[in-house]
């Protein structure tokens, strides 16, 4: 019976290291790379020290024991890229019952499984942040990943330094499936506005109700009710209290600056606004107010609201000193990202360094973890990416990418199929002839059909 | 009262013009023609190597000279020092012209409703005013396959030139009958249909095509015997495909679809160009043997199968080519068809290689289009269709400097451009004063 008893104890104490067992932190010496640091120029000729996950040492003719070394003369080395705007890995997207839903977690619906996260890897993707759909004015709380992939655990892909952030959304997709498909508020850009207005005021009253509470508390003899626990406006309090960033759907100057007006009103200045191809209109207003724009390269027209974009947004918005940065919200374009920030050099000729940005310094900065990734500096987490020529070329072909040191990509050792499960349900395997490359509105088709559209259009 | 009508006319016709003439400031930059010289440049030629420091002559839309020291008097001259000149990029499926916002239904006239309508002309609904058409040729795409889609004969692509003021005027010369060929593929990621629903549906659609195949054929006979025959638009556009006087472009993607599609087309002695073809390479030899040229795209695509390596579609075209077909690329987009020139740059990277990947965009595309004469190259007699850039073309960071279509000077603006000279520096600012 003892026995038995230390072999539970033992078992029990085991469970306890393997939950809170460390994710894979690697070590790798890579020499002689032409280093794009993006913070601090380029380096040509250079050696990285990766050590334990953390890049260790940044020079030339560096050495380290018992440590893998790879050779990188001739290629480039770049932070790992980071996509400010994903639904990779995600089962579901919108939780579209109604037009707040700041209580439901993308946390909670994971995938580690999704061959997107192996497909961003070999783009030089190491992180992406994994949004909630754009089908309500305050959706979901996102979360950021760090691609891990291999690990069938989902906690696994957090970034858990990274704070937390929610997703908003304007425009004609809340008004879409609220307003029209609903028939409840909103149906106009007014009535999002005032959606995220009623909110921010519940979430007031909210806290007050709690502050009272406490007070009460204090009181000596005092017995006081505790309010009921509404995690929604729970969620809402933690925004007007700087706790989480909101990432907003957005395309229209004029529901962009609504928007920065309301934040305005209730002091908040976490806010990132995300598609925004209307920016380039408010980028005064965007560069003094808010924490910037995280754009589309070139994409356009594929709606009304998008109709009067340009290309030149994302090179408007750096010049007028935004933080700016480009964005897949595509399981197809995670896979280029490089190659949608050189875009922003063939429409308003940025040079390498602010281009760069786009995707590594700048999105970190988006997401609040610009003192741990997205430039290459000693100290920082080892989020790496190794090109076959200059990563703004269109002719630039990643070759290895490095997440916390542990090489996940591998252009020759990787086998060409890198699922991690088949999935039992599937006879065939089926042949998908296209990504259906956004997937903000994923979920909410069903309310679509009556509109007489067709589900395979775009609906970003 | 008479008079006082004169003078009102008088006043409507003469003054009010000038008035509201004196209201307009700048001047709307139009196409023009003329007598051009380029001179001094890296003339890429495709056909015929590359000429440093070298000039083209245009004259009546027409390449009137290629090579060095050339003499043009009365030309207006381009200096190109430091650039280099190549044949205008063709893109051999594309919607551009026939959507304006791809969400709105009112403007999506690439669809007709029903199955079988061949008869529905690609080139009748072309919006010479779209404003993507501006936004597109700056890149140097200066000439587009304008492809309907939908059902199983959506219509006929007609290739246009992206200048002109009619459908007429923008016309290239070619015209083909799509045929979505019966598909055991999904549309896209969010196609949910069961696979036994997938199979009934293809198997539906195959028995359909070979009744309606059949029923062109006999017109087609009924036709040639001069017989009497009721008006039937459908089949009279099908006819000329059997008669060999429009080819067939099958849009198939998936492996065991493509073998099937060249087994079908073999059976029937048509003129074929396979379009999509994303699964190429697993079958390209096959592809190879039945000599049938292949328009694809886009390389930024996402692989077909999961279990595919992640650059399946990039290496795609490069492996045809090198199976020996003939490859011609596409962007399949509309608004953004500006894209080709990169998605050509992937294709190369990936295994095509700079050269041939370039002749995909360009002479391929011509010679598989039956225009060859007259585009594709930079050749003496040639359309004066080019584009004049920084640096390779496929490279984002390359600027287009200047566009020319059939002789016409492309002025290098649209309406992206316009909005990035308004607000790239915006007044006023934050602040009003």
């Amino acid at each position: 019976m003892k026995k038995m008893k230390y072999i539970l104890t033992g078992i029990l104490i085991l469970g306890c290291i393997i939950t809170q067992a460390q994710t894979p932190k690697g070590s790798v010496l890579i020499k002689n790379a032409t280093v794009l640091t993006v913070t601090k120029g380029t380096l040509e000729e250079t050696d990285v020290l990766v050590e334990n996950g953390i890049i260790k040492k940044i020079g030339k003719n560096l050495t380290a024991p018992n440590i893998e070394i790879i050779e990188a003369t001739g290629k480039y080395l770049m932070p790992g890229i980071i996509d400010a705007h994903s639904h990779v890995a995600l089962d579901a997207v919108n939780e579209a019952t109604a037009p707040i839903t700041s209580e439901v977690r993308m946390a909670d619906v994971v995938n580690p499984y999704d061959i997107g996260l192996y497909r961003a890897l070999a783009g030089g993707v190491t992180i992406s942040h994994a949004m909630h759909g754009s089908a309500n004015a305050i959706g979901g709380q996102n979360i950021t990943l760090k691609h891990r992939y291999g690990s069938g655990n989902p906690e696994d892909l957090y970034m858990k330094e990274a704070p937390r952030t929610i997703k908003f959304a304007l425009g004609e997709n809340p008004t879409r499936v609220h307003g029209r498909g609903n028939g409840i508020q909103p149906r106009t850009r007014m009535g999002v506005e005032a959606i995220i207005r009623n909110g921010f005021n519940e979430a007031i009253q909210y806290k007050k109700t709690w502050g009272a509470y406490e007070n009460a508390l204090k009181q000596k003899g005092a017995n006081p009710v505790p309010p009921k626990y509404d995690s929604r406006l729970q969620t809402l309090v933690d925004i007007l209290d700087g706790k989480i960033i909101i990432h907003c759907h957005s395309y229209r100057a004029d529901e962009i600056y609504a928007l920065i007006n309301t934040c305005r009103d209730f002091g908040i200045k976490n806010i990132v606004f995300s598609h925004v191809n209307e920016g380039f209109k408010v980028a005064p207003e965007l560069a003094e107010y808010t924490m910037g724009a995280s754009v589309f390269a070139d994409w356009w027209a594929y709606k009304f609201e998008v109709y009067y974009s340009t290309a030149f947004n994302a090179a408007i918005l750096m010049e007028n000193g935004v933080i700016t940065s480009i964005n897949s919200d595509s399981g197809e374009l995670i896979r280029h990202l490089y190659h949608e920030a050189g875009k922003a050099q063939r429409y308003g000729e940025l040079d390498d360094e602010q281009t760069l940005a786009l995707i590594t310094i700048n999105p970190a900065k988006q997401l609040g973890i610009a003192d741990k990734v997205g430039s290459i500096e000693e100290g920082k987490q080892a989020d790496l990416v190794i090109f076959e020529g200059h990563p703004l070329s269109v002719y630039a072909i990643p070759q290895m990418t490095f997440v916390d040191g542990v090489k996940y990509f591998d252009i020759d050792k990787d086998p060409d199929d890198m699922r991690l499960k088949v999935s039992a349900s599937e006879a065939i395997e089926p042949i998908f002839l296209k990504e259906h490359n956004h997937r903000c509105m994923q979920d909410v088709d069903f309310l679509f059909n009556n509109f007489g559209r067709s589900l395979f259009n775009h609906s970003h | 009262m008479k008079n006082l009508k004169y003078i009102l006319y008088a006043f409507i016709f003469t003054v009010i013009p000038i008035t509201v003439n004196a209201q307009f400031d700048g001047e709307f930059v139009k196409p023009r023609t003329g007598k051009f010289l380029l001179q001094n440049g890296t003339i890429v030629t495709v056909t015929k190597g590359t000429i440093e420091n070298g000039s083209v002559l245009i004259e009546n839309g027409k390449i009137i000279g290629v090579g060095k020291n050339l003499v043009a008097a009365g030309a207006e001259v381009i200096d190109c020092t430091d650039q280099f000149i190549y044949p205008g990029l063709l893109d051999g499926g594309s919607r551009l012209g026939l959507v304006e916002v791809n969400s709105v239904a009112e403007t999506q006239d690439f669809a007709e409703i029903g199955q079988v309508t061949p008869n529905m002309r690609a080139l009748v609904a072309i919006n010479p005013s779209s404003v993507a058409i501006p936004v597109t040729r700056v890149s140097g795409v200066t000439t587009t396959l304008a492809t309907p889609s939908g059902g199983l004969f959506p219509g006929t692509a007609a290739l246009i030139n992206l200048n002109g003021y009619t459908p007429d005027q923008m016309y290239a010369g070619f015209e083909g009958v799509v045929l979505s060929f019966p598909s055991s593929a999904r549309r896209s990621t969010w196609d949910r249909r069961s696979d036994e629903d997938i199979k009934k549906e293809a198997e539906a659609a195959q028995k359909n095509l070979n009744e309606i195949w059949e029923r062109a054929e006999t017109y087609y006979k009924i036709q040639q015997a001069k017989g009497d025959l009721q008006y039937y638009p459908e089949m009279e556009q099908l006819a000329r495909v059997i008669g060999g006087e429009l080819p067939l472009l099958v849009e198939v993607n998936a492996a065991t679809d493509i073998l099937s599609a060249i087994e079908w087309i073999k059976s029937k002695n048509v003129k074929a160009i396979l379009t999509g073809v994303a699964e190429g390479w697993r079958v390209a030899d096959k592809i190879a043997e039945a000599n049938l040229a292949v328009i694809t795209g886009p390389m930024l695509s996402i692989p077909t199968r999961q279990s595919d390596r992640f650059d399946a579609s990039y290496t795609n075209p490069g492996k045809m080519a090198k199976a020996g077909v003939k490859v011609v690329i596409r962007s399949n987009d509309a608004e953004n068809t500006r894209n080709l020139p990169f998605n050509a740059g992937f294709a190369a990277a990936y295994g095509m290689g700079k050269e041939e990947a370039l002749k995909a965009v360009t002479i391929n595309a011509a010679e598989v289009f039956g225009i060859a004469d007259k585009m594709g190259s930079i050749e003496e007699g040639k359309d004066a269709t080019l584009l004049v850039s920084t640096g390779d073309p496929f490279e984002t960071r390359s600027q287009i400097k200047h566009v020319f279509i059939e002789g016409y000077r492309i002025p290098m603006s649209n309406r992206h451009i316009k909005l990035y000279q308004e607000y790239l520096e915006r007044s006023p600012g934050l602040e009003k004063n």
